[in-house]
């Protein structure tokens, strides 16, 4: 391998700065606005002239808190749903996909991608009708479907890509060994699958819990409003004042579990595990 | 331990193509055969269909008397070592080896699994390589750990499926005579599918020759080489392989490309019976006339011929003679060179000539060629004319013979030592 020379190194260590200003900036404004009084917030400054709590004590238990804690909960809920059963459902379909060899294996791909890339705002109002009519309007079911309609394919996708890698032999090797296709399956094949499996997963969390589309149309009350879509109801104390700053803390609270689940599983993310499996 | 028979044995795909065709073997217990060929001759598939990774079209598989069709392969109680090794890379060393035995729930002790293990890794020297990961091992270390996993419970079979086609040449010499000696220490039954003629010479007990799905032939190393029963066998067991020479014969005169030779009485009149004759001659049969002793000259003869060019190896050096072939049998020596995996059969001849011999290429040179040893071929069927069937026999008889001698050998020495 060549040996970095300390030019490029520098050049290195300045984009990535240059990169993470870009990226993280925007992030580091809703911070600071976050934390500024209401009557602070047209100051046109980037910090709050003093740090308050204000925003945060609004959402979580002052006016807004209803609007916020129910529609975090409807969020989490939701989110998480949707999350395993596209999980489930991928790892299935993908395993087919990439093991076995049936009639009608390129459609169910081409299908997936078909539908993966149709715009989502084209099918909302009909659907909108349609879930009104059979009762599925408003509610949490009502969110988890079309919801699955975006993770389904992404996660099919990666999976199948995913479990080609694995080589077969090492499912081979462990029926060769005395082990049923379930064993096997378990043994040898799911361990090795469970970095793209939680790859998988953030990725259909992500999608689902940053949607606002579906989230604003398909509901109208508490009863299943997810955070995206709350923030937009958001009113200020009065209605002179702009509920910019409440919004700010609740984009803030809605990044944490974001955050923490990137952190969280950043190990089994990273993969490179099939590495020694056959030969390099 | 155990027998393995494979009665009219069928594999078709989806498509019709036929990848293993009738192919019938007996495996005596203890006995070690390798299936050899070109790529895409099907002996993988073969192997594949012993050990249950492929469904059989129809034929019958025996495994000591039981018919296995339709076993699962966790249920045929053969260990098999992969191309690619197939490691449990999130397991460590000792949890590959030991992988089988945790399958067989409740049968094997911890103890029992830590000793087993322990002497498995012992045999293939990996004992200080217990606690790492495949990941980290060389491709050597891969391939024991691979084998350790195949001997570490009481399997009925062993099946290698071109086990050291990774290996760089130095490595692959080394485990291929580890390979022969665990074999024999154990006497366990091996099937062993390679397209390397080396190891399917010097591992073999009997080796099974293999042609798009067909068996051509099986016989031991010896029989293969000296009584081959096609033209297809010939030419792919040796190396450098056989020469085939158009030949009309004219009484005791056979008339080739490269001059007349005079050959037996029983070899001419074989020739005699078809128009042109594929005459299969190995390179070694021929000689620097010069350097054969008069005794020795009287078994064949001495023709001249002008060499293009001569390889010096040291112990030994080819010498290369090019000819133009007839139209009709040029069509059938390239289909030959397809069959064998080669791009285009050169028409030329290689001999092997002493490396004293002072031949060289663009002079004409006096060879002796050793004519007692010739197979004529059919070039319609490839069949060959002049096979003694008794005589290859008797050969494959001696080395069933050695093989019991070498298993006998190896027990007793295993005793002494334990």
């Amino acid at each position: 391998m060549k040996k970095t020379t300390a030019k490029t190194r520098i050049i290195w260590i300045v984009i990535t700065i240059v990169v993470a200003v870009y990226a993280l900036f925007p992030v580091f404004s809703i911070l600071a606005t976050s934390f500024k009084e209401p009557s602070d917030l047209s100051n046109g400054k980037l910090l709050p002239t003093s740090w308050s709590g204000v925003n945060y004590e609004q959402i979580l238990v002052g006016d807004a808190q209803e609007l916020f804690l129910t529609s975090l909960r409807n969020s989490i809920g939701i989110t998480l749903i949707a999350t395993a059963i596209a999980v489930v459902l991928a790892t299935l379909c993908a395993y087919a996909i990439a093991r076995l060899d049936f009639p009608g294996k390129k459609l169910v791909l081409t299908t997936a991608l078909a539908v993966s890339i149709f715009p989502v705002i084209s099918i909302v109002t009909p659907l909108f009708n349609v879930w009104r009519t059979i009762g599925l309007y408003d509610t949490w079911l009502g969110l988890i479907i079309p919801y699955l309609s975006l993770t389904l394919p992404i996660s099919i996708w990666t999976l199948a890509a995913f479990f080609r890698q694995i080589p077969w032999e090492l499912e081979q090797a462990a029926q060769v060994d005395g082990a049923t296709a379930w064993q096997a399956f378990r043994k040898a094949i799911v361990p090795l699958a469970a970095p793209g499996v939680f790859t998988t997963a953030i990725i259909a969390f992500f999608i689902a819990w940053n949607d606002f589309v579906y989230g604003i149309s398909l509901t109208s009350t508490e009863a299943a409003r997810p955070v995206p879509a709350a923030l937009a109801f958001f009113t200020g104390a009065s209605q002179f004042e702009s509920p910019t700053g409440a919004i700010s803390a609740a984009a803030i609270i809605v990044t944490i579990p974001v955050v923490l689940l990137v952190l969280g599983f950043q190990r089994q993310i990273v993969s490179g595990l099939t590495q020694g499996a056959v030969k390099g | 331990m155990a027998s393995i028979s494979l009665k009219n044995l069928v594999k078709k795909y989806d498509d019709g193509f036929p990848a293993v065709n009738d192919v019938s073997i007996d495996i005596a217990d203890g006995e070690f055969v390798i299936l050899v060929g070109p790529s895409g001759c099907g002996k993988s598939t073969l192997l594949r269909m012993i050990v249950g990774l492929e469904d059989i079209t129809s034929g019958d598989l025996y495994i000591d008397e039981t018919r296995v069709n339709d076993k699962a392969p966790r249920d045929r109680n053969l260990a098999m070592v992969f191309q690619n090794y197939a490691l449990y890379p999130h397991l460590t060393v000792f949890e590959n080896i030991a992988f089988p035995l945790r399958l067989a729930k409740g049968k094997f002790s911890e103890d029992d699994v830590q000793q087993r293990v322990r002497t498995a890794a012992t045999t293939l020297e990996l004992t200080d390589h217990l606690d790492r990961k495949p990941g980290n091992l060389s491709g050597g270390q891969r391939q024991r750990v691979a084998m350790g996993r195949a001997i570490v419970r009481q399997a009925d079979a062993f099946l290698f499926d071109e086990p050291l086609s990774n290996l760089d040449a130095k490595l692959r010499g080394q485990m291929r005579a580890e390979i022969s000696q665990m074999q024999r220490r154990l006497g366990t039954t091996s099937v062993y599918v390679t397209h390397d003629q080396t190891e399917a010479m010097t591992l073999g007990d009997r080796v099974a020759v293999l042609k798009k799905g067909e068996l051509q032939q099986i016989a031991s190393p010896r029989e293969l080489y000296e009584q081959p029963v096609n033209l297809f066998v010939a030419g792919f067991i040796g190396s450098p392989s056989m020469n085939f020479l158009p030949a009309t014969a004219e009484g005791n005169i056979l008339k080739t490309p490269i001059g007349d030779i005079a050959v037996p009485e029983a070899l001419a009149t074989q020739a005699a019976s078809k128009d042109i004759v594929l005459l299969g001659i190995r390179p070694e049969y021929f000689e620097d006339a010069s350097l054969v002793e008069e005794s020795k000259l009287v078994h064949g003869t001495v023709f001249t011929a002008e060499p293009s060019h001569t390889e010096w190896l040291g112990n030994e050096q080819y010498g290369y003679i090019h000819f133009e072939p007839a139209p009709e049998v040029k069509d059938l020596l390239d289909g030959l060179a397809r069959d064998l995996d080669a791009d285009e059969l050169r028409p030329q001849v290689v001999v092997t000539l002493d490396a004293a011999s002072r031949i060289r290429g663009g002079r004409a040179a006096e060879l002796w060629l050793d004519t007692r040893r010739l197979h004529v071929f059919d070039p319609a069927t490839g069949e060959n004319l002049t096979r003694d069937a008794a005589a290859g026999a008797a050969l494959t008889e001696d080395a069933n013979r050695e093989r019991a001698e070498e298993i006998e050998r190896a027990g007793r020495e295993a005793a002494e030592a334990g």
